[in-house]
C-alpha cells in the first residue's frame, strides 16, 4: 500500500482568486479524500441587518459577492416588498431582468476565462475575457457600474434605461450572439480540451440530488432544478425552459454553462422586444413586519434570504443560503479519484465563489 | 551611481511582479484585478507580469478589510516577499472598511495597521485603469536606486 501525504491546497494559490482551504490526502498522484476548510473572509454581514436601516441593507446585499452583486440585491428586495405587500411596475421587473441576465453573462464568461486558465489554455482564457468586457460596457452604460451596479431598490429600479439605449442592446446582441458561438465552438470540439474534462469529477444525477447541488453542478447532473421557472421579476411573463446536460463530468458543466449564455442573451432580446411602458419605482412607506423566504436564481445556484422584520427600521435577523455553500460537499465527492494536476480543474468545476460562501 | 545599480534600475523598471490576495472584500476588486490581463487594459504590456505567489512578488495588492483569520497570516505573507517590495490597498476596503465597517461585523480594516502600505487606490470597486496607473506610479518611487538609497 503506498504511503499517504498531505498537500495542503490554498488558501493563498495561484489558480485561486480567493482563499478556500482544502487539504488533500494523496495516495501517489491520486486524491483519496478531500477535507475543505472555510472561514477566511467570513465578514459577519448577516449581523449587520440589525445595524443598517431596510432600504440601506441593499448596499451591504450588493457587496456579498462582487459577481452576483444585482442578483443579491434583487433577491433582498424582493423579500422586503412581499413582506410589506408592494406591487412592482412591469417596467422595473423587466429592467431587473435584463440586469440580472447581463451579471450572469458576465459570470458565465468570468467562470469560463477562469476554467480555460486552470486548464492552461491561456488563448482561451483572453478571448473568454475580451468578450466579457463588452458585457460589461453595457453595464457600465446602463448603471454606471462596472461591477458593482447599485441600481435595485425597494419598490423597484433606480435608472430606467432609454428606448435608443435598448435599441442599440439588442443590435449589439447579435454580434456578441456570434463570438459566444465561435467561443463555444472551441470549449465543446477541441480535442485537447475535451480528452481533458471527459469524465473528470463524475458526480451522479441521485448523488447530485442527495447531497443538495444547485445551479449548473446540478443541472450537468441531469437534475432540472433551475429556480427562473417560478417566475420571479419577468421570468414568468418570459417563459424559461433549464438547460439540462447528464454526464455529470467537467465537460457537461462546461457545456451547461455555455448553453446558458444563449439562453441568457435569448432572454434578454425577449425583455427588450416586450418593454412596457410605465414608472420604474413606487414610494415605499412604513417598515417592515413579518418575514419571507425569498429565492433567486444566481449564475451559481440558487441564492435563499430569510427575512424577518419586527416593524421597526432594522430587521430583526436575515439569514443568506448561498450557493458555493451547497456545492461543496459535491466537491468533496467529486475530488476523490482524480489526478492532483486536475485538483485546480475540478475545484473551478464548481465555479466557487467564496465571498458568497462565507458572508 | 553605480554600473550594477544602473542595470538593477534597467531590469526592474521593465519587470514586476504581482501577487494579490482576498483578505475579506467582496470579489468585485478581485475580478476588476483579473480584468487587467484581459486584453483590453493588457497589464503585461507595461512589464507587469501576476503570478500570485509571494516569494516571486515585488508588489502585494491587498484587497479587502482584514478578517480575524487573515491577521496573522498577512503578515506571514507580507514576510515571504523578498525585499524590495511594495504593497497597495485596492479599493475602499482596505482603506476604511466600506460598507462592512459597522459595529457587530467580523472585519478589523484599515490594513496599516498589519503591513505598511505604499499606495492606496479608493474605489467600489476601483476601474482596471486606476490599479494599473497605481502600481505603475509606486514602482519606480520604490525600486529605482534601491540599494544605493539603503546604504
Amino acid at each position: 500500500m503506498p504511503e499517504r501525504i498531505i498537500v495542503p491546497f490554498g488558501p493563498q494559490h495561484p489558480v485561486l482568486p480567493e482563499p478556500i482551504h482544502i487539504d488533500l490526502v494523496l495516495e501517489d498522484e491520486k486524491v483519496v479524500e478531500a477535507i475543505p476548510s472555510i472561514g477566511y473572509i467570513h465578514r459577519g454581514l448577516e449581523q449587520l441587518v440589525q445595524k443598517r436601516e431596510y432600504p440601506e441593507f441593499v448596499y451591504v446585499a450588493e457587496r456579498i459577492c462582487g459577481i452576483c452583486s444585482f442578483i443579491h440585491s434583487l433577491c433582498y428586495c424582493q423579500g422586503i416588498e412581499k413582506i410589506m405587500e408592494i406591487e412592482v411596475p412591469d417596467r422595473a421587473r423587466y429592467l431587473r431582468t435584463i440586469w440580472s441576465e447581463y451579471s450572469r453573462l458576465h459570470s458565465h464568461l468570468l467562470w469560463l476565462g477562469l476554467f480555460a486558465d486552470s486548464m492552461g489554455f491561456e488563448n482561451l482564457f483572453m478571448r473568454s475575457w475580451r468578450l466579457r468586457e463588452k458585457v460589461l460596457d453595457v453595464l457600465e452604460d446602463t448603471t454606471g457600474g462596472r461591477v458593482i451596479q447599485g441600481t435595485c431598490k425597494v419598490g423597484g429600479v433606480r435608472r430606467d434605461i432609454g428606448q435608443e439605449k435598448l435599441d442599440e442592446i439588442h443590435r449589439g446582441l447579435e454580434s456578441f450572439e456570434e463570438e459566444c458561438r465561435d467561443l463555444g465552438h472551441v470549449f465543446l470540439n477541441d480535442t485537447t480540451v475535451k480528452n481533458r474534462l471527459r469524465g473528470l469529477g463524475v458526480l451522479s444525477k441521485a448523488e447530485a440530488y442527495d447531497l443538495g447541488a444547485v445551479g449548473p453542478t446540478a443541472r450537468a447532473s441531469g437534475v432540472e432544478m433551475d429556480h427562473r421557472e417560478t417566475g420571479y421579476a419577468a421570468y414568468g411573463d418570459l417563459g424559461f425552459k433549464p438547460v439540462i446536460e447528464t454526464a455529470g463530468d467537467c465537460y457537461a458543466r462546461c457545456a451547461v454553462r455555455l448553453r446558458e449564455v444563449h439562453a441568457s442573451i435569448d432572454l434578454v432580446r425577449r425583455a427588450i422586444e416586450e418593454m412596457p411602458e410605465g414608472p420604474i419605482d413606487v414610494k415605499v412607506r412604513g417598515t417592515p413586519e413579518g418575514e419571507y423566504f425569498s429565492r433567486a436564481e444566481q449564475p451559481r445556484g440558487e441564492v435563499v434570504y430569510y427575512l424577518r422584520g419586527d416593524g421597526t427600521k432594522n430587521l430583526s435577523r436575515a439569514r443568506i443560503r448561498t450557493p458555493t455553500l451547497t456545492n461543496i460537499p459535491s466537491l468533496v465527492k467529486m475530488l476523490p479519484g482524480v489526478q492532483l494536476a486536475d485538483v485546480p480543474v475540478v475545484v473551478l468545476s464548481i465555479d466557487p465563489c467564496i465571498s458568497c460562501t462565507e458572508r | 551611481m553605480s554600473i550594477l545599480q544602473s542595470i538593477k534600475n534597467a531590469v526592474r523598471s521593465r519587470s514586476i511582479h504581482v501577487s494579490y490576495i482576498d483578505v475579506g472584500s467582496c470579489n468585485g476588486c478581485d475580478i476588476e484585478v483579473l480584468a487587467c490581463l484581459a486584453p483590453r487594459y493588457d497589464i503585461e504590456q507595461y512589464g507587469i507580469y501576476v503570478h500570485n505567489n509571494p516569494r516571486e512578488a515585488d508588489v502585494l495588492l491587498v484587497i479587502g478589510s482584514v478578517t480575524p483569520q487573515w491577521e496573522d497570516k498577512l503578515r506571514n505573507i507580507w514576510e515571504k516577499i523578498p525585499a524590495p517590495k511594495a504593497a497597495i490597498a485596492i479599493g475602499n476596503c482596505p482603506i476604511s472598511g466600506c460598507v462592512y465597517a459597522r459595529k457587530g461585523s467580523l472585519t478589523t480594516p484599515p490594513v496599516k495597521n498589519y503591513i505598511p502600505i505604499a499606495a492606496e487606490v479608493p474605489g467600489c470597486p476601483p476601474r482596471p485603469t486606476e490599479i494599473l496607473s497605481a502600481i505603475l506610479s509606486v514602482a519606480p518611487l520604490i525600486f529605482k536606486d534601491y540599494e544605493e538609497k539603503q546604504s
